[in-house]
């Protein structure tokens, strides 16, 4: 079983170097010839107009609240259904139970109008 | 290390160049700069810089039926920093001069510049124009001049190839990007004053 591991091993490292090794020998091989006017931030030619941090609409919290409960639903519903195989029916009875806590807080979100965009 | 001046018709031309005796330099490449070169002319990205009418050719040419993409420039970047060439399609008016001159800037080496068009080349049919830049090589080096008004697809695939027959000469000691005393090819940005284009004084600084 070690020997799987020492497989991933090397493919882990073999990733590291080839990235590595596209960075640097494209590094070497670049021209580098750097002034003012080229490192300037790009904006369609003309000067720079306002400050590059814009505001980002809070309310997209929403979203990313709504992909974190229903992604820790998959993450249950995954080791699960590879398990099931081996479970006695009521193991499905139990999630079919589980996953339907979480379809009503999804009709919840819906009709409380969470999913239309903003 | 100069260019040599050639006293052969264009038949010669073509063969010694079929042989791999690239004219520019007046001797055969290396290897090496063969494959550098052959590796540059075959992906160059030009960007997405139409002005005026010569932009549609441009657009056909890189539309179906002309399709520039099989010549390597599958993808027109919006942004300088990702592209070799910058097709100068259309006249260059003076509100536009200081945006050409600060895209050329922008972009990294190494670049090249086609002048698409008799507006691009001289001024074009709006020569006589008061707000009209007499040719963009006022602003920018080019290095290759399509005239026509528009040119033909087949016109900017004809000035295309003339570009990568100038990069298949370029040796890997001459070429400006790279040696200490490289030249920059910094162009200055004009600004656009009340009374026309005012460059920036170089004697001052």
């Amino acid at each position: 079983m070690l020997r799987d591991y020492l497989l991933i091993g090397l493919l882990l490292v073999s990733a590291l170097a080839f990235g590595a090794l596209i960075i640097g020998a494209a590094a070497l091989i670049r021209p580098k010839r750097p002034y003012p006017v080229k490192t300037s931030t790009y904006e369609c030619g003309l000067e720079t107009i306002g400050s590059t941090w814009v505001r980002f609409r809070v309310q997209y919290y929403l979203y990313a609240l709504l992909f974190v409960i229903f992604d820790i639903e998959t993450v249950f519903l995954y080791p699960w259904a590879v398990a099931l195989g081996a479970l006695t029916p009521f193991a499905l009875v139990e999630m079919a139970v589980f996953v339907l806590i979480l379809v009503v807080g999804l009709v919840y979100a819906w009709k409380a109008g969470a999913l239309d965009w903003v | 290390m100069g260019n040599p001046e050639p006293e052969l018709s264009p038949e010669q031309i073509l063969e010694l160049e079929q042989q791999g005796v690239f004219l520019t330099s007046g001797e055969k490449l290396k290897a090496i700069e063969v494959l550098y070169n052959w590796g540059r002319r075959q992906s160059m990205w030009p960007v997405m810089f139409g002005i005026a009418c010569c932009a549609f050719e441009m657009m056909a040419t890189g539309a179906g039926r002309f399709d520039m993409g099989r010549f390597g420039s599958e993808l027109f970047r919006a942004s300088p920093r990702q592209a070799d060439v910058m097709i100068v399609c259309g006249t260059v008016s003076k509100k536009m001069a200081p945006m050409v001159a600060r895209l050329y800037n922008q972009m990294a080496e190494p670049r090249y510049v086609i002048a698409m068009g008799a507006c691009a080349c001289s001024g074009g049919p709006f020569h006589e124009g008061y707000n009209v830049v007499k040719g963009v090589d006022k602003l920018i080096p080019v290095d290759v001049y399509i005239p026509g008004c528009p040119p033909r697809p087949e016109s900017l695939l004809h000035g295309w190839i003339q570009l990568q027959r100038k990069i298949d000469g370029q040796r890997i000691q001459d070429v400006p990007w790279y040696g200490k005393d490289g030249d920059t090819r910094e162009c200055a940005i004009p600004e656009y004053g009340p009374h026309g284009l005012v460059f920036p004084d170089k004697t001052a600084g």
